[in-house]
């Protein structure tokens, strides 16, 4: 071994001890600084002559070259056993739960009413609204059913000061928007109807989606069309059956009551609907002969029940807040 | 409406089994609503009938007993009831009987004697409660039962079977029956009787239908009773009839009784239920009068001043004016169409009998009841519409029975006829039809439907004309007859099918959100939507507010329901007490629904919210404390956003008056924010105050289209005052004070932070303020920066005394 290469090695060896920065800066100036045993050896040069003299410039560059890179690789390993200290130090638990407030929810009701909206939406049918405290008018006369009609007693009403009404159902929106808009229609109305009566399923304020589709043609069979495809969509299930049985409401005529099932499930009845009432058109300025259409008005709270594994009305509209967390 | 299909099977017998029997109903509007076995399925259980009854030899409490089980054979019994006795006729259930319950009977020794069977109680065949002793079926002597029919036994008078010895209990008793409850609409009155649910059935199976046939009595008796009809339009038919020499204390034979027990209807007394019978049967609802306790004419008259009545269910009435009467000379005898008087009315010792089969206008029975409180058979039927040709028919009916059951002399009937329900023919054109089930339907297949339905039609070419019968009142208008095609053509068999129809792209109006996104804003900051009745306690509004003055529910479904809310805070505090009472305390929860104020009625839809415990859920990390005024106040101008909400104090009675602030919008008030009034805390039961706010849902709906301008090229500078002044100096007014004064190239002022301490001095307060500053054409330089400030230093000090900290 020559004297070059036991620099190098020496050099290496001595690097390689070091274990911090200062320290290896040290070593690099036994090296490499200006009394360090390469730099000697480079200033040892003027002593020779010709061929000598350059095979031992390059002999010591090559040496030089070595040393430099053993110093920088050196000290990348120092910065990089640096940087690993950092990040060990640094680091956090990263299974500690986040901080702030958690997620809110939105109630059962109106993620089903949502849900009914954007669907009866994509098919054209507009959003309305009504007042909840009605007129008699409204809720009833106009809906076909005048003063001490037997239908009424369908209904057990909520009375309240100056001869109004709690609506007993959405129906009555289906009038205004009748009496203020012209055909074709098509509108859905969801809302809170109030009715005489609680117990495990019912509740004496409820929701109810009212529906009315007002055209030159559509008929009984596009009201079948319709909850066909709304109910599929709305459970995204394929065992959905529907079945529509003859009943009775003044306002439509004729008039049907819906009944769902999944499978070979128990019929549950989720809507009352049939064609508008020509009286009820006509009250509303609308020609019967000219245009027809027909009504629905389904409830969301037992909809939501079935999409969501509820068996118990109550549980919509007692807010336990463990309860509505489940709908965030 | 309930009824026996075994009697339903005598008027029209299907090919249809019970199960399928009742979906044929549902499907054509006779909603089924519930089917209940006459009996438990049992087996194996006969009429036997006790020849002999002695002592068991080695038990003082058991008897052995002798019956005669006819055709199965005599034997002994080993029996322990203790109404056992000679002669009776009672249930036996035989050696391999299964009863109820699973129960299977085998010959057994009773303490040294072989019992081949066992006698049963009411209770151990599922046939009642009676456990006590046995079902004694009858007596040996009267074979026949109580209530032999007097006259012969026809098919409209059945009589009832002997009980013979060795019959099949069920068969005996009928039991293989069902009682079926439909559930009737409005529409259908002509249905609430065996007659119309059998000629419905024929209608909607094409089974044939066997309607009773009623024959007029043979007029044995003289005794008539006058009827004079004041309004004729009330009363447009009024048949009746005097019945001498009866029996009123004849026993109902067992087969009416029965019948009307499977329909619901107790057994009172045999004129009564031939009364009833008569409805059920053809639909007809019948009064019968003691005849010895009417004096004079029957008059028919609406109530006058100062009349009463004592009901036949004990009530006592003062009659309003637009009640309607049956009257004698003297005395109001009852409620048209709705209930008899305890005075006129059939007691055992009755021997004459006045029979009324009356068609009463509907509108003047209906809303009567409901007023009054209670319901009948009949007036539930007359406020429908019940067959006006019929009230004659009813009568003869029910003679007939009487005649049977109770013996007598029928009198001449009378039968006052009035203006009768007009029954114009209705014109249904096919195509229409067809246009509003959507299906293609043949003039032929309607015509068809038609002869089902017996309606009494004349077509030309694709056109009907109907005229409905008196039975039916809810045949008017075209419309009607499309229904009954639909109904008898079958609901199910028109297709569901969505057809191309001329459609509109919806318009989507960006200045607007709908409520729904601002339920999402809210849930996405943390808050749980809730959803509470519109009505409330009036206590709970009070308590907030001493002078609210909600609008009154007149019939409340409870106390705590009695008025309309006029703001949703009471429902809010309501589930926050609910869920503290469930240990939950930790609340973010808010509701949007309308509030009902008397001015005007107006019930504008309102965000209302309530937050309380902690600023956020107990976490690590984080130092604990009260969620407070500021903490919504973020949230909700998030939520508001881009509108900025700006507060003023405006004391309201259920706030902290200290803590609580008006919030408006573009300077219009459009709710309030803050703690819960402490007052509140103690009657409330709430062991801190929650911070509640309200807002109206439309003030923050509309919004502006966004504009999207340049980003500023130069750039900004900023400056931080920090002034000492006044401890109570509302921030909003310095800021606002600030933006007025100053200067167009100062782009915005904002409070970073606010500081009390003893270093600033009582009552005083720090300040701390950025100004932002820019100018749109170059970049300012230190001494433009410096001259703002000034400005607003001395503004600053001008109005409000501040000095720079």
């Amino acid at each position: 071994m020559n004297d070059l290469d036991s620099i190098v090695a020496a050099a290496k060896a001595e690097f390689a001890g070091c274990d911090d920065p200062p320290a290896l800066e040290n070593a690099k100036a036994r090296y490499l600084g200006k009394g360090g045993s390469l730099t000697l050896a480079l200033k040892g040069l003027r002593e020779l002559e010709g061929d000598a003299r350059a095979a031992r410039g390059a002999a010591i560059n090559a040496a030089k070259t070595e040393v430099e890179e053993a110093l920088a690789a050196r000290r990348e390993a120092l910065a990089q056993k640096k940087l690993a200290a950092q990040l060990a130090a640094e680091a956090l638990d990263v299974s500690l739960p986040g901080r702030g407030m958690p997620a809110g929810s939105l109630h059962p009701l109106t993620r089903t009413i949502e849900r009914i909206e954007t669907l009866f939406h994509s098919l054209g049918f507009a959003i309305a609204d009504g007042p909840e405290i009605e007129d008699d008018f409204h809720n009833f006369t106009a809906l076909n059913t005048p003063e001490n009609h037997p239908a009424r007693s369908m209904h057990d009403t909520f009375y309240v000061e100056g001869g109004m009404v709690l609506r007993t159902h959405t129906s009555p929106v289906q009038v205004r928007w009748m009496e203020t808009h012209t055909p074709p229609i098509r509108i859905i109305a969801p809302g809170r109807v109030y009715r005489v009566d609680s117990d495990a399923t019912h509740s004496p304020m409820f929701h109810q989606v009212e529906g009315l589709w007002i055209g030159d043609d559509v008929s009984f069979a596009d009201l079948k069309g319709v909850f066909r495809e709304f109910l599929r969509h709305f459970f995204e299930r394929d065992d959905v059956t529907l079945r529509f049985r003859p009943s009775f409401f003044p306002f439509t005529e004729p008039s049907a009551e819906v009944d769902m099932r999944f499978g070979d499930g128990g019929w549950l009845e989720i809507a009352g609907c049939g064609q508008v009432h020509p009286n009820v058109l006509r009250m509303a300025g609308i020609d019967p002969e000219r245009w027809q259409g027909f009504a629905f008005g389904m409830g969301p709270d037992r909809l939501a029940m079935l999409r969501y594994g509820v068996d118990d009305l109550r549980l919509f509209y007692e807010n336990d807040l463990r309860f509505l967390a489940q709908f965030a | 409406m309930r009824f026996s299909e075994r009697w339903l099977r005598t008027l029209v017998n299907p090919a249809l089994d019970t199960a399928e029997l009742c979906d044929a109903l549902t499907m054509a509007g006779l909603e089924v609503e519930a089917v209940e076995r006459a009996a438990p399925a049992f087996s194996g259980v006969v009429v036997a009938r006790i020849d002999a009854v002695a002592p068991h030899p080695s038990a003082d409490r058991l008897s052995v007993v002798t019956v005669d089980a006819g055709h199965t054979g005599r034997r002994t019994i080993v029996c322990g009831a203790p109404n056992v006795a000679s002669g009776q006729l009672v249930p036996c259930a035989l050696d391999g009987a299964k009863l109820p319950g699973g129960v299977a009977i085998a010959v057994t020794r009773v303490r040294g004697i072989d019992s081949q069977g066992m006698l049963c109680s009411a209770a151990e065949l599922g046939l009642g409660d009676d456990a006590s002793g046995l079902l004694i079926l009858g007596s040996a002597e009267s074979s026949a039962a109580p209530g032999a029919v007097v006259g012969a036994v026809t098919a409209a008078v059945p009589g009832d079977e002997p009980l013979v010895p060795g019959t099949d209990l069920r068969e005996a008793l009928a039991l293989d029956d069902a009682m079926i409850t439909i559930k009737l609409t409005p529409n259908r009155p002509d249905c609430l009787s065996l007659t119309g649910i059998a000629r419905e059935v024929a209608a909607i199976t094409g089974a044939r239908a066997h309607l009773p046939a009623v024959a007029a009595a043979p007029i044995e008796g003289t005794a008539t009773r006058g009827v004079k009809i004041e309004d004729e339009d009330a009363c447009p038919r009024f048949a009746s009839r005097v019945i001498e020499g009866i029996d009123a204390s004849a026993p109902t034979p067992l087969w009416m009784k029965r019948r009307l027990e499977r329909s619901g209807i107790r057994s009172i007394s045999a004129v009564v239920d031939i009364t009833n019978y008569v409805m059920l049967e053809l639909g007809q609802p019948l009064h019968a009068y003691d005849d010895r306790r009417l004096d004079g004419d029957i008059v028919v008259r609406f109530a006058r001043e100062g009349d009463t009545l004592l009901l036949l269910n004990g009530q006592t009435l003062a009659l309003d004016r637009d009640l309607l009467l049956v009257c004698d000379i003297a005395n109001p005898l009852g409620l048209a169409g709705i209930m008899g008087g305890e005075r006129s009315g059939i007691g055992a010792e009755t021997t004459r009998v006045f029979l009324e089969g009356a068609f009463w206008n509907p509108a003047v029975i209906q809303g009567k009841m409901r007023r009054l409180g209670f319901v009948s058979d009949a007036g539930y039927r007359f406020e429908r519409g019940v067959d006006f040709d019929l009230g004659p028919a009813g009568v003869e009916r029910a003679t007939e029975l009487i005649l049977a059951i109770c013996g007598g002399r029928a009198g001449p009937l009378s039968d006052v006829v009035g203006p009768l329900p007009a029954r114009a023919p209705i014109r249904l054109r096919s195509a229409r039809a067809a246009k509003l089930l959507g299906i293609p339907l043949s003039s032929d297949a309607i015509a068809e439907i038609f002869d089902r339905l017996d309606l009494r039609t004349t077509r030309h070419g694709d056109e009907f004309l109907v005229t409905p019968p008196s039975y039916r009142f809810d045949l008017a208008i075209e419309e009607d007859l499309v229904e009954e095609v639909a109904r008898i053509h079958g609901y199910d068999a028109i297709p569901a099918r969505l057809g191309a129809h001329e459609t509109a792209m919806l318009p989507a109006p960006e200045d607007h959100r709908s409520a729904n996104a601002i339920r999402h804003r809210f849930a996405a900051r943390g808050w749980q939507e809730t959803v509470t009745f519109g009505f409330v306690a009036a206590e709970a509004e009070r308590l907030l507010d001493p002078d609210a003055h909600p609008i009154a529910v007149l019939n409340p479904i409870a106390a705590q329901f009695d008025v309309m809310r006029t703001t949703l805070l009471p429902g809010l505090i309501g589930t926050l007490q609910t869920n503290l009472r469930r240990r939950i305390a930790f609340a973010r929860i808010f509701e949007v629904g309308r509030v009902f104020l008397r001015d005007g009625l107006a019930q504008p839809p309102r965000i209302g919210g309530l937050a309380f415990g902690s600023a956020v859920p107990e976490q690590w990390g984080t130092k604990a404390r009260r969620v407070d005024f500021h903490d919504v106040m973020g949230d909700i101008a998030a939520v508001a956003a881009p509108l900025a909400v700006t507060t003023r104090a405006c004391p309201q009675p259920w706030l902290h008056p200290g803590r609580s602030a008006e919030l408006l919008i573009g300077g219009v008030a459009v709710g309030w924010l803050g703690e819960l009034h402490p007052r509140l805390l103690q009657p409330l039961d709430l062991p801190s105050a929650p911070v509640v706010f309200e807002l109206d849902a439309a003030a923050i709906q509309a919004i502006p289209v966004p504009v999207g301008r340049a980003v500023p090229r130069m750039p900004s500078v900023r400056r931080d005052i920090a002034i000492i002044c006044n401890g109570n100096i509302a921030v909003r007014h310095i800021l606002d004070a600030l933006q007025e004064t100053a200067p167009v190239e100062v782009e915005s002022v904002e409070v970073f932070d606010v500081y009390f301490g003893p270093e600033i001095g009582p009552g005083r307060k720090s300040v701390a303020i950025l100004v932002l500053m820019r100018d749109t054409q170059r970049t300012l330089t230190d001494a433009d920066s410096e001259r703002v400030v000034a400005g607003l230093v001395a503004t600053l000090k001008e109005r409000f005394g501040a000095t720079l900290r």
